[in-house]
């Protein structure tokens, strides 16, 4: 489904991935783990098209296409879906305005008949459900004055609303309390079939103990220094990042 | 360019849809403005001798301002001279039916007007919505008027309200806004053609929405309307007022007034949707908007509420204001200012407060984009009677691209200890990272932007009519074609 080839990506005058190689197969749960700073969401963004990052080398093919040349909306239209490390806030447009355009906007690409309000409606309390979120979050505006949790729990919803073939997952389960790691845990969980593929982002080994991995890769210095299987997050928790930095002689990561 | 300008650029650059002329034959006077033209402007309304009177006192008293200072000079809008002895004052349709008789309106008017989506005809009327329609200097039509004289309401253009009321109009004409204001005001009072009159007897509550449409059709006219609507006592009523003009590359003034009166406990709100011919993109063309909107809160408990949603013009220069003289009056003051391309406006409000524990509300959202410059300015001012007297003015600019500009300029005089005004203001940019965010989830930039100015303009359309919050709306999308950068 994807398959990544020595991308290198950075910012203006910065290289921050410095040729990464990856294989995701339909039905697979990746883990991309990593200290901060080693270029885990500039993966992510880079894979979702962030304007702001410049790919130097490499390629991502995506379903057979050429994913970098896709504009952002094409990639999301397509099915890849980023949960952000930090969720944006759009002041004055409701959660549920928001998620309807977003949902009909992909629907209406895939062929499909648009939602009108009472449909659309009836899908959102089942999927508020699954991610125990309370009615009252969709009045409210996109984000905006919504905690840690509910922003990430927020993606999560939009996710089993738009039922991406790739998922790519920021760091979702950072800065959550236990409860809300199982709800998302769950949501991740409901999302994984043998069509979709999910690329979950992490810093912990926590949420691994809840979504099972196909394969761990170890990000440092934006390059993946080792890749196996979930035992791999056992042993990095166990012995810490510093451990693979010396194993693996990678070049220090420009700011831990 | 980033993204974001691109995007901007690619919604500002759409057409203006209501730039046709119709092909009418006019009755008009020839350019220029001296006592003759006053006189033949009120012969031909065949208009009392106190409106006359009224008349040649203006236009005595802006002779002396034009000797004077002449224009106003502070605002912060640019615009080469205009000669004023080169434009018409005076220009109608040739063979008006008597006011009132719809059959007898030329079908070119009324097609007209349906093409503006303002169909005049019984059929197809808008309904909950009675409409005056004002073509350059005369109201060719009014709708819905037997039905609202069955409740005592008087809707009519200015002109019948002359013949009709003139009782009515001798007395509140020029008591909120006097024919020495200010010099476009001044003008207006002199030359001024028609407009819409509106009086809300005691007590009751206008059923629908009333509202004039405003084109102006003929090259090198003036649109100098008059507007006054009077609340008695424990009345309401709802105003929708909205303008296009043709596409053209000279300006065109617009000079207008419009007078608001509520007594005890009345309330009136007045909307606009402003869509002038804004010029190209070059900034040739447009209309001039030099007009003066004031409200008087006149009883106790009286409430005048402002919403507009300023899109077009070349040039906006507009202050609609509330002098809030009743003890607890309330004014109200909701806009959204879109510039793009080369226009300019300075617009904003100021809430008088005279009256003990009054409370005024201003809420100002300004878009800027392609090489739009604005300035919200507004005066919030406490007279010494006014105790407990409060204020809370929230002004917000969005930017669109890097070569448009905001500014805000607020007054703030208060002259009683009790009285609290609270100002706030904001400028910020369309973030690269919110239209990412909504990218990322399939939105296309246009549909993004869109969302966005319309999330940031939210807490003003939520004061206008409905029918008219999805207009706007979409009025907002359409502006900003090609402004998104
Ligand atoms: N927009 C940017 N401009 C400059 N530097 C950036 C930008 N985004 C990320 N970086 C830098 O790139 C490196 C990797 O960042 P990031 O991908 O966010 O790491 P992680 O998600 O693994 O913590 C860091 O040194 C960070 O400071
Ligand atoms: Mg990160």
């Amino acid at each position: 489904m994807l398959s990544i080839r020595y991308l290198h990506a950075g910012v203006e005058g910065k290289d921050i991935l410095r040729g990464i190689d990856l294989e995701v197969k339909a039905g697979e749960i990746h883990a991309v783990m990593g200290p901060n700073g080693s270029g885990k969401s500039t993966l992510a963004q880079v894979l979702a098209g962030h304007p702001a990052f410049a790919v130097t080398r490499g390629e991502v093919v995506y379903e057979g296409r050429n994913l970098l040349e896709m504009p952002p909306e094409e990639r999301a239209r397509a099915g890849v879906f980023l949960a952000f490390q930090y969720p944006i806030e759009i002041p004055g447009v409701s959660n549920a305005q928001f998620l309807k355009a977003a949902v009909n906007e992909v629907r209406t690409r895939q062929g499909l008949d648009e939602l009108d309000a009472m449909e659309f409606l009836e899908l959102l309390r089942e999927k508020l459900a699954l991610v125990e979120m309370d009615q009252s979050f969709v009045s409210r505006a996109v984000n905006e004055g919504f905690s840690g949790g509910e922003k990430k729990r927020n993606e999560i919803l939009q996710m089993a609303l738009l039922q991406p073939k790739l998922a790519i997952l920021d760091e979702t389960d950072s800065g959550l309390d236990i409860d809300a790691l199982k709800i998302v845990a769950n949501g991740i969980n409901s999302l994984r079939t043998p069509d979709n593929a999910i690329l979950l982002v992490t810093h912990y080994q926590r949420i691994l103990s809840y979504v099972t991995p196909d394969r761990v890769h170890v990000l440092v210095g934006g390059r993946i220094v080792r890749s196996g299987g979930k035992d791999l997050a056992l042993e990095l928790e166990a012995k810490g990042y510093d451990w693979i930095r010396e194993d693996a002689g990678a070049v220090q990561p420009a700011r831990a | 360019m980033s993204t974001t300008a691109k995007t901007v650029e690619a919604l500002v650059n759409r057409e203006y849809e209501y730039g046709f002329v119709t092909d009418i034959e006019a009755d008009q006077v020839p350019p220029g403005l001296d006592e003759d033209v006053v006189r033949l402007i009120s012969a031909k309304k065949r208009e009392p001798e106190f409106m006359l009177e009224w008349r040649l006192r203006a236009f005595r008293h802006w002779l002396k301002m034009g000797l004077a200072a002449g224009e106003p000079k502070w605002a912060n809008v640019t615009y080469a001279p205009i000669d004023y002895q080169s434009i018409v004052y005076y220009s109608a349709p040739k063979q008006t039916a008597a006011p009132g008789r719809l059959d007898e309106v030329d079908p070119k008017l009324l097609e007209t007007f349906e093409k503006l989506g303002i169909p005049l005809s019984e059929q197809k009327r808008l309904t909950g919505v009675a409409v005056d329609a004002v073509f350059d200097s005369v109201s060719v039509a009014t709708t819905f008027k037997e039905k609202l004289a069955e409740l005592g309401i008087v809707f009519c253009s200015f002109s019948e309200a002359v013949q009709n009321h003139p009782d009515l109009v001798e007395k509140y004409l020029g008591s909120v806004v006097p024919y020495t204001d200010n010099f476009f005001a001044t003008l207006n009072s002199a030359v001024f053609s028609d407009g819409s009159f509106c009086y809300v007897p005691k007590g009751v509550r206008c059923p629908m929405e009333l509202s004039t449409y405003f084109r102006i059709n003929t090259a090198g006219s003036g649109q100098f309307e008059r507007t006054l609507i009077v609340a008695d006592e424990g009345s309401y009523v709802s105003y929708l007022e909205g303008c296009t003009a043709p596409r053209r590359d000279e300006n065109q003034l617009h000079a207008a007034v419009v007078e608001l009166v509520a007594l005890e406990g009345a309330q009136i709100r007045y909307s606009t949707v402003q869509n002038w011919y804004a010029g190209d993109r070059e900034g040739r063309g447009g209309i001039y908007n030099f007009v003066t909107k004031r409200g008087k809160c006149a009883g106790r408990g009286a409430k005048i509420s402002w919403t507009q949603v300023e899109t077009g013009s070349a040039i906006t220069w507009k202050y609609p204001s509330v002098i809030l003289q009743g003890d607890d009056s309330v004014g109200e003051f909701y806009s959204v200012a879109l510039v793009n391309n080369h226009q300019q406006a300075d617009t904003g409000t100021k809430m008088i407060h005279i009256g003990k524990n009054t409370r005024s509300t201003i809420i100002s959202k300004g878009i800027s984009a392609g090489h739009g410059n604005q300035t919200y300015r507004g005066l919030v001012k406490v007279r010494p009677r006014a105790s407990s007297a409060r204020n809370r003015t929230q002004c917000d600019s969005l930017l669109l691209g890097d070569r448009c500009g905001a500014h805000t300029v607020p007054y703030i005089e208060v002259a009683n200890a009790t009285a609290s005004v609270e100002h706030e203001a904001s400028t910020a940019k369309i973030s690269e990272e919110q239209l990412f965010y909504c990218k990322q989830r399939g939105l296309s930039s246009e549909n993004a932007v869109s969302m966005i100015v319309n999330g940031f303009c939210k807490e003003v359309f939520k004061n206008l009519p409905m029918e008219f919050a999805v207009e706007a709306s979409k009025l907002l999308g359409v502006s900003l074609e090609g402004g998104v950068g």
